[in-house]
């Protein structure tokens, strides 16, 4: 009737993830409470479940992201503690446990921490910043949400049903196929990134569609913000790289149902293969978070620095650049298994000319900041942050890309330094940086700077503690994954490791402190002109937060910097552009379409996971039939009427006449 | 630039108490991979060493620039000048596209030549023809063959120094990768497949070896001894395992020996199947199996050989 599934499933024996399972039920339960005490269910359904607006996607995929990362960020302590614990030791955590641990670390991290931030961004930013209404494909892009959404609960469900795998992130055979690995670790793993790469293809398809098809009016390519040209890179990357990912692991999945030889040990399986498809993925998806990054930067620099990007058309090339090039880089990756010389020479020159891209785009952005008036905002600090932490990590990178060295380095704490170098460096310190940037936008009010620039300190120091011990003791030869080490002489460089980890809770205490403190002084710190910052690209010509239909007349853009323009008109004829002829709006409407097909597919994937066949059966026929009914619908739009628009539009404008007067006084001062 | 010269320069600079920091760092670099023993790891390390060192005077300048740059445009700073539209520079793009190009054609180089002469199937030149080798992974541990010898060891590698020595590396059942860190590349030990490796010691001395590859549970313990001793001693040694007591490696102790275990201590065998390495590798031997299941009332989990012995 249950499949596998048995009582035994749940982690009675053992007090650390039993104890941590009972603190995320009780806290989900607590939560579920408080909404149906305050009666929040229908607002939440209506405004936030339902709905198919690009803005509260991207807030709620930002959300799913933020509470992965402290998942992830929980993991990782552990990590670090053990490791110091264990030293001629067992520690408090047992290989079964412990291996769990740093598969669950990566998997969240990348793709369900980093990923949804990334696409959060992305949903949030790109209409508004090409000055239209919605993406693409509004309802679809629910789905995609939910989808990812579904993912991560499968996840972390394994947490107190079953158990994760104990692979590693990414699950080479055959030690992932079902005669090394017999648990359901790996099918957790399997159907949670299945389902969510199902959401990130569909936000990918997406945001593809939003920037091919959907500009307003003079947008050109060559004049869209550079976020906007990242994002559609990082999308491109998408849609090519994830089919890949979710083929790879199909065939990994067909050997363990239905005992397939893909991958397999025995009967002309290669595991090898899958290492070569897995990566063709794996190196790819990692530019598909860096490039946003990128783009995140390019946004503050100018803003901050009060001039133009330096150098707009090298950016949009070096981007160009490296969404190709990181095609054809996967290789280097497994060097040490032997490929042979020429091929190892191919792959490590084509790994480090990617170096020229991002070196292009860091030598832009420093002379972005050339003749400049810096602000030093809580964004400002994290890029120069990022601009550091980066370029020793671009620098270890080469190093890895160069095969002798490689042949050193490879699947030790140096690698592990190195890609916590380039992913924290540049992708969480681009998601910190983009948070304080566009959180008044999001949610009309800024964040606190005082907590801000703490949590920066503590998150820059914090990060160098922990990791550049790291690439010490790569270098002394300490392989990644040991659940305890046998050389004592490692000692001082793990227990600095542990203190930079302590550093950084301190970080992460900080960034939550912000939250609060800024919630409880929004008042104080609201955005009443829409513009908090100077800003120079569209978004920040709509009120913060923007209304539902973002703008009430399309803009029509003269120029790179649509707003900085617009900006600049107004200050030199002294008022704004003439009230326009406004016109009703057609907007899609609500759909619960993607939660509901989501829920299903969760059920789907916990009873393939546990082999309960009818079950598996009954929910993809319920997901697919939510489909057939959401293609059957007739009403897809309403109308918003032309009052309501211009009502909408009256107050932003009254407000940008004071920004307006304000300006025009601080021109009159300098 | 040879890793000699460097090293000597930077172990005359920690004598330096200006730069104890430094050699607070590489004194504890000591038996690691910049410590190499033989010239395999004494190439690997010297081209790691130069490309870090030619990248460090690209990196190190455009830091101090990008931070020079922040501070002396800031906005409380009056004497900057402001250029509001300053946005392009043809001679500026020149150069930072340039500065990248020839820093990568420079380390392109270094990749071309360096993945030529650190080969690890390429043999080592030598007078002294090489010691032969097979290696088999193991859950979770190295069995090591001499086939010449007819001899075998566990976790347990004796060499002779000054002698190459050819690996030829598979595994009985998952991806494990064979790494001796002072002795240099490392390469991965796979099922069904055998990998090709050289390495020497210059002399004799004591070190380790480690799976750099997760291979399970018992991954953690993958560890070998890794001997180098003069040539009379290796002579000695190979007399001394042949004559001991041991048992010999046939195909019986074999499948015992292939099933998960760990910590395992370092043993010999005075004798070993002339065909074991081949038919292990070819797979004519199964592989080894994994973990055992609970039982019919598992529910998923799987039952650790790991950790507590």
């Amino acid at each position: 009737m249950f499949g596998k599934l048995n009582l035994s499933a749940i982690p009675l024996g053992q007090p650390i993830p039993l104890i941590t399972s009972l603190v995320v039920i009780l806290i989900v339960l607590g939560v579920l409470t408080l909404i149906t005490v305050k009666k929040w269910w229908p607002y939440l359904w209506r405004e936030w479940i339902t709905s198919v607006d690009h803005k509260r996607i991207g807030v709620m995929y930002s959300a799913l992201g933020v509470l992965m990362l402290l998942r992830g960020f929980a993991d990782a302590i552990m990590m670090r503690t053990q490791q110091a614990a264990a030293i001629n030791a067992m520690g408090y955590l047992p290989p079964e446990h412990y291996d769990q641990i740093f598969t669950a670390h990566g998997t969240i991290m990348i793709l369900f921490g980093a990923m949804p931030l990334v696409l959060g961004f992305m949903n949030f930013l790109v209409p508004l910043q090409l000055g239209v209404r919605d993406v693409a494909f509004p309802t679809f892009n629910s789905v995609g949400f939910w989808l990812s959404a579904s993912g991560a609960l499968l996840v972390n469900v394994s947490l107190f049903v079953g158990e994760f795998a104990r692979t590693g992130w990414l699950p080479y055979p055959p030690l992932s196929e079902t005669a090394y690995t017999p648990g359901v670790g790996v099918d957790y793993y399997l159907w949670a990134v299945q389902i969510s790469g199902i959401g990130t293809l569909i936000a990918g398809i997406n945001i593809v569609t939003t920037v091919l098809k959907l500009r307003c009016r003079g947008m050109s390519y060559m004049r869209m913000p550079v976020f906007c040209w990242t994002a559609l890179c990082a999308c491109l990357l998408i849609v090519a790289a994830f089919p890949v990912l979710t083929a790879t692991l199909a065939m990994l999945t067909l050997d363990r149902y239905l005992g397939f030889h893909y991958f397999t040990n025995t009967a002309g399986g290669n595991p090898m293969m899958f290492v070569n498809l897995v990566w063709a993925w794996g190196h790819p998806e990692v530019y598909i978070l860096v490039l946003p990054a990128f783009g995140i930067f390019s946004e503050i620099f100018p803003t901050f620095s009060g001039k133009p990007l330096f150098g707009y058309r090298s950016m949009v090339v070096a981007t160009l650049f490296i969404c190709i090039v990181s095609m054809t880089v996967w290789l280097h990756h497994f060097f040490t298994m032997g490929a042979g010389a020429a091929v190892n020479t191919f792959f490590g020159i084509s790994s480090s000319i990617i170096a020229v891209g991002t070196g292009v785009k860091i030598y832009n952005w420093i002379f972005t900041m050339y003749g400049g008036r810096v602000r030093f905002e809580v964004p400002m600090l994290w890029s120069m942050g990022f601009i550091f932490t980066f370029i020793i990590g671009g620098l270890t990178g080469v190093l890895l890309a160069v095969p002798p060295a490689d042949f050193l380095t490879h699947n030790s704490m140096f690698l592990v330094a190195h890609f916590h170098n380039v992913i924290i460096g540049a992708v969480v310190f681009a998601i910190f940086a983009g948070m304080d940037y566009w959180f008044p936008k999001a949610f009309g009010f800024r964040l606190h700077k005082g907590w801000g620039i703490a949590a920066f300190w503590f998150a820059f120091i914090g990060f160098w503690v922990t990791f550049a011990p790291l690439y010490v003791l790569g270098l002394l030869g300490m392989t990644r994954r040991l659940q305890h080490i046998n050389f004592p002489e490692w000692r001082p460089w793990l227990y600095a490791s542990v203190v930079g980890v302590a550093i950084l809770i301190l970080g992460v205490i900080s960034q939550v402190v912000q939250f609060v403190v800024s919630i409880r002084d929004r008042e104080k710190l609201r955005d009443v002109t829409g513009d908090p910052w100077d800003g120079r690209s569209l978004e920040w010509a709509t009120p913060s937060p923007p209304p539902f239909f973002n703008f009430a007349v399309m803009p029509n853009v003269e120029g790179e910097e649509a707003y900085w323009g617009i900006k600049q008109r107004a200050v030199e004829t002294q008022q704004l552009s003439p009230e326009p002829q406004y016109e009703p709006i057609e907007m899609p409407v609500n759909s619960g379409v993607g939660f509901y097909t989501a829920f299903f597919t969760s059920v789907f994937g916990f009873a393939m996971i546990w082999h309960i066949w009818w079950l598996a059966i009954l929910a993809f026929a319920a997901a697919f039939a939510g489909f057939v009914f959401f293609a059957w619908r007739d009403v897809h739009e309403f109308e918003v009427p032309a009052e309501e628009v211009a009502r909408v539009d009256r107050a932003r404008r009254a407000a940008r006449e004071a920004l307006l007067e304000r300006l025009s006084q601080q021109g009159a001062m300098s | 630039m040879g890793l000699h010269v460097l090293k000597s320069t930077l172990f005359r600079a920690c004598r330096s108490p200006i730069l104890s920091l430094l050699s607070f760092g590489l004194a504890s670099c000591s038996g690691g991979v910049l410590d190499p023993l033989g010239r395999v790891g004494a190439d690997d390390a010297s081209i790691l060493i130069d490309a870090t060192v030619v990248m460090l005077a690209i990196v190190i300048p455009t830091i101090l620039l990008a931070f020079w740059m922040a501070w002396h445009y800031r906005a409380s700073n009056g004497k900057a000048e402001y250029l509001p539209y300053w946005s392009y520079s043809g001679r500026i793009e020149a150069v930072v596209w340039w500065i990248p190009i020839l820093t990568i054609m420079f380390i392109g180089g270094v990749i071309w030549i360096g993945s030529y002469k650190v080969d690890p199937f390429r043999p080592l030149p030598s007078r002294t023809p090489p010691l032969e080798v097979q290696v088999v992974a193991l859950d979770w541990k190295w069995l090591f063959i001499y086939p010449r010898q007819g001899i075998a060891s566990v976790n347990q590698l004796v060499v002779p120094a000054s002698t190459p020595v050819h690996f030829s590396i598979t595994s009985a059942s998952v991806f494990n990768a064979f790494f001796v860190p002072r002795l240099g590349s490392m390469i991965y030990a796979m099922p069904g497949m055998v990998s090709q490796l050289y390495l020497e010691a210059d002399h004799p001395a004591r070190l380790w070896g480690t799976s750099a590859q997760f291979s399970g549970d018992g991954f953690s313990d993958m560890q070998f001894q890794v001997r180098s001793v003069p040539e009379a001693d290796f002579q000695a040694w190979v007399a001394s395992v042949r004559g001991g007591g041991s048992p010999s490696l046939d195909r019986a102790t074999y499948a015992e020996l292939m099933h998960p275990s760990q910590r395992v201590p370092p043993t010999t065998y005075h004798a070993v199947d002339a065909q074991l390495f081949q038919d292990v590798a070819s797979q004519k031997i199964p592989p080894a199996p994994g973990p055992e299941p609970e039982g019919p009332q598992h529910a998923g989990r799987e039952v650790s050989t790991g950790g507590r012995d």
